[in-house]
């Protein structure tokens, strides 16, 4: 007798705590055969205790974790994900959903839709699996009513198209099987006819060829492993690997001993290119026509799977398919309420909190939405102290800065800069009169920072009008344009990962506002020096305000020119009240919250 | 192209065992001579050829397994090239520990569950691999594939790490391990077709010969050697017998049959509907006593 072929379906059940799912699932696992007398011995008439699970589950009755069960027919192996039912659990529906192909829906028949329902449809949706299930269980219990059936899909579709219904009743074995005699009105197939006859997603193979590289094969003639997340290969086959955009044929596809005229979705494959090429794990082979995109700034879907909240600017650890990278969530844009699937504003994301936030990586990523892509698009973020699994993410899409990045652009970020010096690139912009002390308590922070390891560079006024900006005058649009080499300088300089410190009296708030937007918000830290004309004045440090009073000096700001004061700097020093040490203690302490 | 069930779950295998070499410093591959021993080991052959899979075999010994396991051991670790590491616990066999005169479960506990911490310990094993399946017992069904020990080698049920895709977070600090578990989603079904399908070499022991039996508590244990020894009333008798699990032989009890091929196996426990541990004399120490034994450190 030949093994019998089977294909695999892999489900995953969900409901409210009370539905039946646990019956249900011993149910299947009874009609097919897939549960030992021994085992149906110790459960009595009670098929639920077949997949009861641990200690601590059973003293309280519930389940509280993930567990796989097994069944098979004569024509189909499945593997369910058997995720809890208990509201505090959405991580869990979260981790079963992400490899299901199916969603087992079950309905309660005298309790119709519940929140849990409501949530775990949502879930199993947002995780990307195609077939649903509206299963209405306990039809016994409403004397096999057509009418309560229909309602209950009629509530259903309120919350999303394309799904099958059938009412069962697990305990009584209704339309499990076969077509239920108690429910003659019912004419569609039974639960076990849906599941065998269902398309898995595993069989759809369309697309451009990709598989990420998991190990490296160094004995012999190099070879490339890892398993195909999309599309298929051949051996002639061009392809490309990324991110680097390195052309290649493929000369070979092993298993084991065996060379394959064909790899497809889902097979773990090695594969040897024509060409030698500089490949290691992490990196992406796909089809040199159509290869993913690469990019190091994302917006996602974060499912927060920690008891400890998730901090907004802390780095993770990431992990992409077989890439590794370091990655900054920024502040959530909003949080996706699971029970009415509003947005709400967040700061951050709690356990089982659903939120949408951008992220940078500390070095670029082959990815694809994930709504293309489970593999590519699906990511895990790890606590860089514990250890753990504290989220999972879905890409929606790259940020527009970082879209299809080009290998030459994107070798070396300025993100990447900016972690090998371990800290975040700003502009510490001081403004303020002549003479406020802008020059001095810029001197001062730049002497803390570098004493606490940062790198800095402080550019004032004498050091580009001497150079640079020695063309310039004073004239307003001198001035502006002063103002405006000084801010792409900035850039430049924060590009390459430093913490620049730039101390102009730049008088005018339409400048200041230029270089603001130029550098993006967050990245622009304006510190107004704030000081009375007359203590200014009366310093005089220089001699200005006299030249400036006896005309020697045209344009002079506070005396020919006015001083437009910030209306919302990030920072205000006193500098009347401050010394020049205790205003530069407050700057740093700023720098570092 | 469509794949058959094995052929996901054999891709399944190899990815994990990709990422556990990958993921670890010092990757090892638990080997115990049984069947799912077997089709670990001919799935790492798959995984890295032509390369040889870049982890040794640790077998942790107890002096009592079939003397035809020690034969399939050697044989098959030499045919794979790999380095074979057979660990036993010094103080055990000080003591002469053994299960007749001790019990099934202080010899499990100081032989296997002892025995195997002191291995990794000893070798500074970051990873290590086995063929455990989650539809041997209902505490397995919850294990992650990728499944994390403290530093003092439990496995806390209620902190497991979130699993998603095929992604596995292997990350850890030092002492600290994994147990790596490729065949997680097989069932033992699916371990005999594949058996069948790849033509794997798997012990003699599964299928029925006639071999020297004594009944004992109900159970037909075979006497390998001159250690176990016939008490009152027992009697030593050839009987057509096979084993449908592995391991000590004093602890593992045969069943009556006549099949002799992997077909005829799979068919017999089509109608037997008997469950794999039915056989495991250790299983029977307590209702949770695998769950227990988990958490101490048993693989």
């Amino acid at each position: 007798m030949a093994p019998p072929e089977k294909t695999l379906l892999r489900l995953i059940t969900c409901g409210s705590v009370d539905d039946g799912k646990s019956t249900l699932l011993g149910r299947l696992l009874y009609e097919t055969g897939s549960a030992f007398d021994d085992e149906l011995a110790l459960c009595g008439d009670d098929l639920s205790r077949l997949v009861d699970g641990l200690e601590a589950e059973r003293e309280q009755g519930i389940t509280i974790d993930v567990a796989y069960r097994f069944f098979a027919t004569a024509t189909r192996k499945f593997i369910v994900a058997d995720a809890p039912g208990h509201e505090q659990y959405t991580r869990n529906l979260v981790t079963g959903a992400s490899t299901a192909e199916l969603a087992l829906v079950l309905v309660d028949a005298a309790k119709g839709i519940l929140t849990q329902t409501r949530r775990h449809s949502y879930l199993c949706r947002l995780l990307g699996v195609s077939h649903f299930v509206l299963l209405v269980n306990k039809m016994d219990s409403v004397g096999y009513d057509r009418s309560v059936f229909e309602r209950i899909v009629a509530d259903y579709e309120a919350l999303g198209q394309g799904f099958t219904a059938i009412p069962v009743s697990a305990l009584a074995g209704d339309n499990i099987t076969g077509p239920s005699p108690a429910m003659p009105w019912y004419e569609g197939p039974s639960l076990l006819e849906h599941l065998e006859a269902v398309e898995p997603e595993a069989e759809r193979t369309g697309g451009p060829f990709e598989m990420p590289v998991q190990w490296v094969s160094r004995e012999g003639r190099r070879g490339f492993a890892g398993t195909v997340a999309q599309g298929s290969v051949r051996p002639g086959d061009r392809v490309r690997v990324m991110p680097s955009g390195t052309a290649a044929t493929v000369e070979r596809i092993g298993l084991g001993e065996a060379a394959l005229d064909e790899a497809v979705r889902g097979q773990s494959v090695m594969l040897s290119f024509a060409e030698e090429v500089d490949c290691s794990r992490g990196d992406v082979v796909a089809s040199a026509a159509y290869p993913p995109e690469v990019a190091d700034q994302f917006e996602a879907v974060i499912v927060w799977m920690a008891g400890d909240e998730l901090v907004a600017g802390r780095q993770y650890g990431l992990k992409l398919a077989a890439q590794s990278a370091l990655a900054t969530i920024h502040t959530p844009k909003y949080e996706i309420d699971v029970d009415t699937f509003e947005q709400v504003p967040a700061h951050g994301l709690r356990l089982n909190g659903i939120g949408v936030a951008n992220l940078w990586t500390d070095r670029p990523l082959v990815f694809e939405a994930y709504e293309d892509n489970r593999d590519l698009g699906g990511f895990i973020l790890i606590d860089r102290v514990s250890n753990e699994t504290v989220g999972a993410g879905l890409i929606r899409h790259a940020l527009r800065r970082s879209h299809n990045l080009h290998a030459q652009a994107l070798d070396v970020t300025r993100e990447a800069r900016a972690a090998m010096k371990g800290q975040r690139p700003r502009l510490l912009w001081f403004t303020g009169l002549s003479g406020a002390g802008k020059s001095t308590v810029a001197n001062l922070v730049e002497k803390k920072l570098h004493l606490a390891g940062r790198h800095t560079f402080l550019l004032d006024g004498d050091n580009v009008r001497l150079g640079l900006n020695r063309d310039l005058g004073f004239t307003d649009a001198d001035r502006a344009e002063n103002i405006r080499r000084v801010g792409e300088t900035a850039r430049l300089m924060l590009d390459a990962g430093l913490i620049v410190l730039a101390a102009f009296i730049s008088p005018f708030r339409a400048e200041r506002r230029m270089v603001r937007e130029m550098l993006g918000e967050g990245d622009f830290v304006e510190v107004f020096v704030d000081v009375p004309l007359a203590v200014a004045e009366e310093r005089d440090p220089k001699g200005l305000y006299a030249k400036a009073r006896d005309g020697r000096i045209p344009n002079f700001t506070g005396i020919g020119s006015p001083y437009e004061a910030p209306e919302a700097p990030e920072i205000r020093i006193d500098a009347a009240a401050l010394t020049p040490e205790q205003a530069a203690d407050e700057i740093v302490r700023y720098l570092t919250r | 192209m469509t794949l058959t069930h094995l052929q996901r779950l054999e891709a399944e295998a190899i990815h994990i065992l990709r990422e556990a070499a990958a993921e670890f410093e010092r990757p090892v591959m638990l080997y115990s001579a049984g069947k799912d021993s077997s089709v670990l080991l001919h799935l790492a052959r798959l995984a890295f050829a032509p390369s040889r899979p870049p982890f040794p075999l640790l077998h942790v010994d107890t002096m009592w397994k079939f003397k035809a396991m020690y034969e399939l051991r050697d044989r098959a670790a030499a045919e794979a090239g790999m380095e074979l590491i057979v660990h036993r616990n010094p103080e055990a066999e000080e003591r002469g520990i053994n299960p007749l005169d001790h019990g099934s479960a202080l010899h499990t506990q100081m032989w296997k569950t002892d025995g195997l911490k002191q291995a990794l310990g000893r070798h500074g094993f970051d990873g290590a691999i086995g063929g455990a399946r989650r539809d041997e017992e209902r505490v397995r069904a919850k294990e992650r594939i990728f499944s994390f020990r403290s530093a003092g080698h439990r496995w806390d049920p209620k902190r497991q790490r979130p699993e998603l895709w095929r992604l596995y977070n292997g990350r850890k600090s030092k002492g600290e391990s994994f147990r790596i578990f490729p065949l997680s989603n097989w069932t033992e079904l699916d371990v005999w077709q594949y058996v069948e399908a790849e033509g794997i070499e798997v012990s003699e022991l599964y299928f029925a010969a006639p071999r020297p039996v004594i009944e004992r508590d109900g159970t037909l244990l075979m006497v390998d050697d001159e250690r176990l020894k016939p008490g009152p009333g027992e009697e030593v008798r050839e009987r057509w017998v096979r084993f449908r699990t592995l391991g000590c032989y004093p602890l593992s009890g045969a069943i009556e049959s006549r099949a002799g091929t992997v077909p005829e196996l799979i068919e017999e426990m089509r109608t037997g509907r008997q469950s794999e541990r039915q056989g495991r004399l250790i299983d029977r120490d307590g209702t949770a006593s695998m769950e227990r034994k988990k958490r101490e450190g048993y693989f």
